[in-house]
């Protein structure tokens, strides 16, 4: 039976939940889960102030009510399950380096910015900057894998150095900005400026989008590792067409205002 | 002991230990995944003096693999992890990576793993990518037809070899008739392959030789050209023997082997020419997997 933990009251101004993690609940007992510190703004608060906590603690933890105001739930985690029943705030799975967060709603901006490993899952859609750095830093998510079903806003990926990305709607503008390397996949249409700035890595969509001009069409071919990459997402439950599976991809090479060693792969059947 | 009138040596196979690894080869289609595996079990016959023994296992549906594309399952055996190590990379580079439309990966998971796009990635000469899909890292090659795949290492665990039988008949045409099916049946056992040409050796040898320098050689009290000449095995009515070696992943793969391809040349019985079944072994002193051959046709 995992741990369950239910808001009872509901924040006024955004509460910093970073304790919501197995790691910091390892080997605790109730009490002492209930007595883990959240900040409600800049004020110090118990756990238990806001959340009625029962359940065993054996690293499965479930969470639930209206949880958009409540901010760093699973940073930094590194093992374990967290399940959001329904939407979660600000920079979930910040950091993180193991485990897997999975949010059964939508998830909220910065989105496991600077993640490290593990696994995040979003049912929904989530906000601006997923697996982004935070300003004034040039490396943002560095490895895992962020999986979400709906759209996504703006910057997502922005300086991502290792891992992947999926969206299974919509993205905005500047997917993929300064990427450094690792894969972004936009099942749906994705915004402006794709890739403005990349020096290496791959952005991978599935429909038409336009293209900055300093970015150059290398080929028109049918990668097969995009063929591995579609039948993992298969598995993951994403719906994706066997045509597309086979079909080809126009490769576009840039930027050519950086490195040029970064990739635009376009569904072009 | 006597299968349909085959008389069954009451002696036993004697077997090695090795390491195996499986690799997948995927293709545009099945015609060009047979043609680079074909190349890479090519001079791969005996560790004797190839290196490596290696063959395919069996074709794998689309479903099956990586890729979703057709492909061909080999299993790769050398005496050790050391051998494969230098093997394996040498094989898939010159001879998948050379043929069209190919990707090539790791068939089986384990602790222990040797190179494959692990040091062929350098072939891209600096343009090589690197991806980590499900856990897994792949390098993109780029070359002249597009790219080729290749998952960085490949999975090693102990294995055996040179589990064997061999089939004394009237004539090589008859002894042949018979090795052919019964390399058909063993095709079908999992785990197993039949390295030599066709399946079937057609110079079985003996560990060391007259000559220093050299380590196996003609299996003389088999051959039906020295009866009168040395000791032989052989009776008067034998005028060919031919053998079939089986490496496999573990004994009872290679007994199960043995069984279904011995039954299957027994079915052939004296009236098509097969008189004897017998076993290559070299008294206990080359391995320490005996394969008693009145004990596995039980």
């Amino acid at each position: 039976m995992p741990l369950h933990l239910k808001l009872h009251t509901t924040p006024e101004v955004p509460l910093e939940a970073e304790c919501i993690c197995p790691d910091r609940m390892r080997g605790l007992s109730i009490d002492d889960i209930n007595r883990l510190i959240v900040f409600h703004g800049n004020r110090e608060m118990h756990l238990a102030d806001f959340f009625e906590c029962s359940g065993n603690n054996d690293g499965d933890i479930r969470v639930a009510g209206d949880l958009v105001n409540v901010k760093h739930v699973g940073s930094t985690m590194s093992f374990g399950l967290i399940t959001i029943e329904g939407d979660i705030g600000v920079h979930a799975g910040a950091a993180m380096s193991g485990g897997k967060i999975l949010i059964e709603g939508n998830a909220s901006d910065w989105l496991a910015p600077e993640m490290l490993g593990g696994e995040i899952e979003v049912r929904g859609n989530a906000g601006h900057l997923v697996g982004s750095g935070y300003r004034g830093s040039t490396v943002g998510m560095q490895g895992g894998e962020i999986f979400i079903h709906g759209n996504v806003k703006n910057e997502t990926g922005h300086c991502m150095r290792r891992g992947l990305i999926v969206v299974g709607g919509t993205s905005g503008d500047f997917t993929g900005v300064n990427m450094l390397a690792g894969t972004i996949i936009v099942i749906g249409e994705m915004g402006t400026r794709t890739g403005a700035g990349m020096k290496r890595g791959s952005i991978i969509s599935l429909t038409k989008t336009s293209i900055l001009p300093t970015f150059s069409l290398a080929c028109n071919y049918s990668p097969v590792f995009i063929k591995q990459y579609l039948h993992y997402l298969l598995k993951k439950g994403y719906d994706i067409d066997s045509k597309i599976i086979n079909g080809h991809f126009e490769r576009w090479c840039g930027d050519a205002v950086e490195l040029n060693r970064g990739e635009v792969l376009l569904y072009a059947d | 002991m006597k299968i349909n009138g085959v008389q069954i040596d009451n002696n036993f196979a004697e077997a090695f230990p090795m390491k195996a690894t499986r690799i997948i080869v995927t293709a545009m289609n099945l015609k060009w995944a047979y043609r680079a595996a074909n190349a890479l079990r090519g001079f791969a016959t005996s560790v004797i003096a190839c290196g490596v023994e290696a063959d395919i296992e069996k074709e794998l549906k689309p479903s099956e693999t990586p890729d979703g594309r057709p492909g061909l399952s080999l299993m790769i055996f050398a005496m050790s992890t050391k051998q494969l190590e230098k093997q394996v990379p040498i094989r898939v580079g010159q001879t998948v990576m050379t043929t069209a439309t190919t990707a090539c990966y790791s068939g089986m998971e384990s602790d222990t793993q040797v190179s494959m796009g692990k040091s062929l990635r350098y072939f891209g000469d600096g343009y090589q990518i690197s991806k980590i899909i499900n856990g897994k890292r792949f390098w993109r090659i780029p070359i002249m037809h597009g790219e080729f795949i290749c998952e960085e290492t490949t999975g090693v665990q102990p294995a055996i070899g040179g589990g064997n039988f061999l089939i004394l008949a009237k004539s090589a045409r008859q002894g042949l008739t018979a090795c052919e099916k019964a390399v058909d049946a063993i095709k079908k056992v999992e785990g197993v392959i039949t390295a030599f040409p066709g399946g079937v050796v057609g110079s079985g040898s003996k560990v060391g030789s007259k000559y220093p320098f050299l380590s196996a050689s003609t299996n003389e009290a088999f051959c039906p050209t020295l009866k009168g000449v040395v000791k032989t095995e052989l009776g008067p009515e034998i005028g060919s023997v031919l053998e079939i070696v089986i490496d496999g992943l573990d004994e009872a793969s290679v007994a199960k082997a043995m069984r279904i391809g011995i039954r299957e040349v027994c079915s052939y019985g004296p009236k098509n020419g097969i008189y004897r079944i017998s076993a290559g072994n070299y008294g206990g002193n080359l391995g320490p997997h005996l394969f008693y051959l009145h004990e596995i046709l039980k």
